[in-house]
């Protein structure tokens, strides 16, 4: 499928690039509804991949890529389970939420993320899994999940881990606070820093760049200098799983989006 | 180096000019949430500002809790 547009994103093919556009209100949320339609996106990417070289990933949002895992839908889905139910309804959306960013971490074409503003917990996630980040000057990238109780649950810790090193993980992780582009680009993070409302086409740029090397090569040195660090993931979802089932998580969980806190994302 | 009253003008100026309020229409004891109108994710913005203005960085939690301009200047100053 060569263009759609869903409830929370679109993607349109043009000249061997596809856009994927996340836009959904407030600040690209991920939750169930997205869940959804990335599985519908990842699903194409057999039929795309003999013409395609690029995908990018943006958002139309103004605040930002993506504030992260829809954590108010996540507390209204599960306040009134059992314990049992919990579980196994948060596994299930991390095993298919893992498997969607799994197919975009080894895409057979390459794939930019054009960030803007906020770029924290599942929406660095996402980020994450493409192989060139863009960002504009005004973008912030955090890992605010401890607050929670938690550790990030799609994938970041090992994706992190495997791009940039232990060091920076444990800075974001363990302080919650979250870095300029100035220095997410110093640690490696970024690859390109564009103008303010200049990531998209900073992108686009790269793209008629990666555009002109044979296809094969491509991918061939994608699939050597990106693997994917599938027994960390794995470790991740269990480790996940083990600290959601701990009450404070829910606490948390409430007191999170009952919040009228300018920071709601630190403890 | 900047003396307190530089970096309270700047930090006053960016925000007036970056909020659409008036320029000269804010002061150092204002409460910048409701003089600028702006909520969490403005706030974000707005620390971004002020770090790419001043080339330095204000860990979140630095400004957690922080609503007057003179005490976050006291918070950029301290890093300047």
């Amino acid at each position: 499928m060569k263009s759609f547009t869903g409830e929370t994103l679109r993607w349109n093919w043009n000249d061997g690039v596809v856009e994927l556009t996340l836009d959904r209100e407030p600040a690209n949320e991920i939750g169930t509804a997205m869940l959804a339609e990335l599985e519908k996106f990842v699903a194409g990417f057999d039929a795309l991949a003999p013409e395609t070289s690029v995908c990018i990933i943006s958002s139309a949002r103004k605040h930002g890529f993506s504030a992260g895992a829809d954590l108010r839908e996540t507390y209204e889905m599960i306040a009134f389970l059992s314990g049992a139910e919990r579980l196994a309804g948060v596994r299930q959306f991390l095993e298919r939420i893992h498997a969607v960013f799994n197919a975009i971490d080894a895409a057979p074409f390459v794939t930019i993320a054009a960030v803007h503003g906020i770029c924290f917990g599942g929406g660095l996630e996402l980020a994450l899994v493409c192989d060139i980040i863009v960002a504009d000057k005004m973008a912030r990238f955090a890992f605010p999940e401890l607050r929670l109780g938690l550790i990030p649950g799609f994938g970041g810790i090992p994706r992190l881990n495997r791009d940039l090193g232990n060091a920076f993980v444990r800075d974001l992780l363990f302080t919650g606070r979250s870095v300029n582009a100035t220095r997410a680009q110093a640690v490696g993070l970024v690859s390109q820093l564009a103008a303010e409302g200049e990531a998209l086409n900073v992108a686009r740029s790269n793209a008629g760049q990666i555009k002109k090397f044979d296809p094969y090569t491509r991918a061939a040195a994608k699939k050597f200098l990106k693997p994917i660090p599938h027994e960390e993931l794995r470790q991740e979802i269990n480790l996940f799983c083990e600290l959601f089932t701990r009450p404070a998580v829910m606490a948390a969980l409430k007191k999170f989006v009952e919040s009228t806190d300018a920071m709601p994302y630190l403890p | 180096m900047r003396t307190m009253e530089q970096t309270t003008q700047e930090v006053l100026d960016l925000a007036a000019k970056h909020f659409q309020v008036a320029q000269g229409s804010l002061a150092p004891d204002d409460d910048f949430f409701k003089k600028l109108g702006i909520n969490s994710l403005q706030a974000l913005e707005l620390l971004s500002r002020l770090e790419n203005h001043f080339g330095i960085e204000l860990p979140d939690y630095e400004v957690q809790g922080v609503s007057d301009f003179r005490t976050l200047v006291s918070r950029i100053q301290s890093r300047l």
